[in-house]
């Protein structure tokens, strides 16, 4: 058994490309191409030059030494905070960027909810000269200023979606029409594992650099090339999509991911997707959403913007499902405690994200010999206005 | 009983007018009422839009009329009780059209069954891929006599069009051009080019040409290049600006998007 993509674009019974006629022709080149352009030589040497000079990989794997006493066992923190633009989203924009360009693409569109995915696709187009239009929930730009004003000054053009609940999954909508209307000249970069096939394939590729340099700094640092677990937050999940990859199939690594449980996953106010949900149909691929007994998509809550989306990347959905992969949850509140706990413990500012990750630690059973990979996603900087709301008591 | 969109097509070769409107839109009782009124001012053929919250084929005027109808408390399963008598007053192909996630959750066999006990002649799933189709939802759907419409754009390949036409019933839906629900007011001459490159196809399925068609103009236009059109932002915005008689908005809309053209 893998656990990787089939050749008609599915992960078991998930993923597929159920998208209007209107989006076949682009879909299909997709399909079509993405694998070999990817297999290019020339677009090899570009892809790995620009993740070594540009992005400044391969990022660290630093060993937790404090975090690892306090839980008894060895962590290790996978730093694609450190990476340009401060997170894991570049990986992939670097990737489609290149093979936009390859498919004769002018126009670059993308969806964004925290921001991040918006300014690693603003930047990869200001350093290509590409125009960018990024679109983004009303809701988000509020609560996302900084985000917004660096795309801004990255070139972009920031739109915001107005329709539904005008969040994450609005902007993946009005992403999806502006690619409808615009089928010829315009590429759509999307951030994460989701969407019809081959993004979620594609997306994860692009991001599987984290695993790939894992195995040899962790065969460096520990002499295995396999940790015993590895724990990732996830939204749509291209980072954990990544951290996973080259362990998809070594079954003695256990996979974690981390959802975001809001308020409480049954508050009514919650993004524990693969807990809340059920399988359905959301933005052209099968998967497990939070919908209504009428097939309704749900307005999913989290604390944090990257994680508030309706669904999971179908590779997730069939981890789950087939308990590849195991899920915790983690609150709002528990994912600000393990984000102070970090900052205090190692003097790292974590994403509201990827807080979530550092908050399943104490809700898991290990042994104190077990080698534990968190993916630092991204860095808190975004975030540090709702920190500092939320300061511990007397600061 | 012979479908009644099949009846539509050998009876009546041109000028066909399909108008769609959103279930429980303006208010939560006023689809059956919708119906009729159409039926009485002449409209061929109705699609009932089922609202969902997230419309990924449509335009803002259609999702908004989506939004505000499922605000109104629509729901698939009150869509078939309020179209439980509806063939008592209108022998109109009714079609319904929704997203696949909507099916999915009803579930396919019941969706059916209710679909024969009302009498809807078809369906319209522009997320529905043709390959899933095949393999999961034709058998059931053929033997129900439930015809399903497949959409074809500016882009869809010669090759492709032919393999939608085999499977087709009923008839093939032209998108105008690349876009979505209520983009456009003008037919250009590449969009001319286009009706009259797949006219020139000879398909085995009739033609109707929708999304952009929005008057007498446009329809003629669309009519003069296909069996007929689909009208469905431009009929939304009329309802939109309804106070009061209903009916007497439908009318006057379809009398003006026919105009001279009616008998």
């Amino acid at each position: 058994m893998t656990f990787q993509i089939d050749k008609n674009g599915f992960y078991g019974e998930f993923g597929g490309a159920f998208v209007p006629e209107m989006l076949f022709g682009n879909v299909e080149e997709l399909q079509n191409r993405y694998l070999s352009i990817m297999e290019e030589a020339d677009f090899q040497k570009e892809f790995q030059a620009l993740l070594k000079d540009y992005v400044g990989r391969p990022s660290p794997l630093y060993f937790a030494k404090r975090l690892s006493k306090k839980y008894q066992a060895k962590i290790y923190l996978k730093r694609e905070d450190l990476n340009h633009t401060g997170a894991h989203k570049i990986n992939n924009t670097i990737g489609q960027i290149l093979l936009a360009m390859r498919l004769g693409k002018t126009r670059i569109i993308a969806e964004t909810g925290a921001g991040q995915h918006g300014v690693a696709t603003a930047t990869v187009c200001a350093l290509m000269g590409m125009e960018c239009i990024v679109y983004m929930g009303e809701v988000d730009i509020a609560r996302q200023a900084p985000n917004v004003s660096r795309m801004r000054m990255l070139g972009a053009k920031v739109v915001p979606a107005l329709s539904g609940s005008r969040t994450l999954k609005d902007a993946t909508n009005e992403a999806i029409r502006d690619w409808i209307a615009n089928p010829v000249n315009t590429h759509y970069i999307i951030g994460s594992v989701v969407g019809p096939h081959p993004y979620p394939d594609m997306v994860a590729r692009f991001q599987s650099v984290i695993s790939e340099e894992m195995k040899w700094q962790l065969k460096e640092q520990t002499g295995s090339e396999n940790p015993d677990m590895i724990i990732a937050c996830v939204g749509g999940g291209s980072n954990a999509a990544g951290a996973y990859y080259h362990y998809l199939d070594e079954t003695s690594t256990r996979l974690v991911a981390v959802e975001a449980a809001g308020l409480g996953i049954h508050s009514g106010h919650s993004a524990a997707t693969s807990v809340l949900g059920s399988k359905g149909i959301i933005h052209g691929q099968r998967t497990i959403l939070m919908q209504t007994d009428d097939g309704q998509i749900v307005e999913p809550y989290s604390i944090s913007a990257g994680l508030d989306y309706p669904g999971i990347g179908p590779m997730h959905a069939h981890l789950i499902d087939k308990g590849r992969a195991e899920v915790v949850n983690a609150t709002d509140q528990e994912a600000l405690d393990a984000a102070f706990e970090l900052t205090r413990l190692e003097g790292i500012i974590p994403a509201l994200e990827t807080a979530h990750a550092f908050a399943a630690l104490p809700k898991l059973k290990y042994n104190p010999r077990d080698v534990i990979v968190i993916n630092l996603s991204g860095r808190g900087d975004k975030d540090l206005a709702t920190y500092v709301k939320h300061l511990p008591d007397g600061e | 009983m012979e479908n009644r969109i099949d009846q539509l097509f050998a009876n009546k070769k041109s000028g066909i007018l399909n108008l769609y409107f959103t279930a429980g839109y303006p208010s939560l009782q006023d689809t059956a009422h919708i119906i009729k009124s159409a039926d009485q001012a002449g409209v061929d053929m109705m699609e009932i839009g089922i609202p969902y919250s997230d419309p990924l084929a449509d335009g803002p005027t259609i999702q908004a009329s989506g939004t505000k109808a499922l605000e109104n408390g629509m729901s698939l399963k009150l869509l078939f009780e309020q179209l439980t008598d509806i063939r008592s007053f209108t022998k109109m192909p009714l079609l319904l059209m929704g997203y696949l996630n909507q099916l999915m959750q009803f579930g396919i066999d019941d969706f059916i069954a209710q679909c024969k006990t009302v009498g809807i002649d078809g369906l319209i799933l522009p997320d529905l891929p043709i390959d899933i189709y095949e393999s999961e939802y034709k058998v059931k759907l053929e033997a129900a006599n439930m015809h399903v419409i497949f959409l074809i754009t500016p882009q869809t390949t010669e090759a492709r069009i032919r393999k939608i036409d085999a499977l087709s019933r009923g008839f093939i839906y032209m998108v105008s051009s690349a876009s979505i629900t209520g983009a456009k007011k003008d037919i250009s001459s590449t969009q001319v080019d286009y009706f009259e490159r797949i006219k020139n196809m000879n398909l085995k399925n009739a033609r109707l040409i929708g999304f952009g068609i929005s008057n007498k103009e446009t329809f003629d236009t669309a009519c003069a290049h296909a069996q007929g059109a689909i009208i469905g932002s431009a009929f939304i915005k009329a309802l939109t600006n309804a106070v009061g008689d209903l009916e007497g908005i439908v009318h006057q809309f379809v009398a003006e998007v026919k105009g001279k053209t009616e008998k």
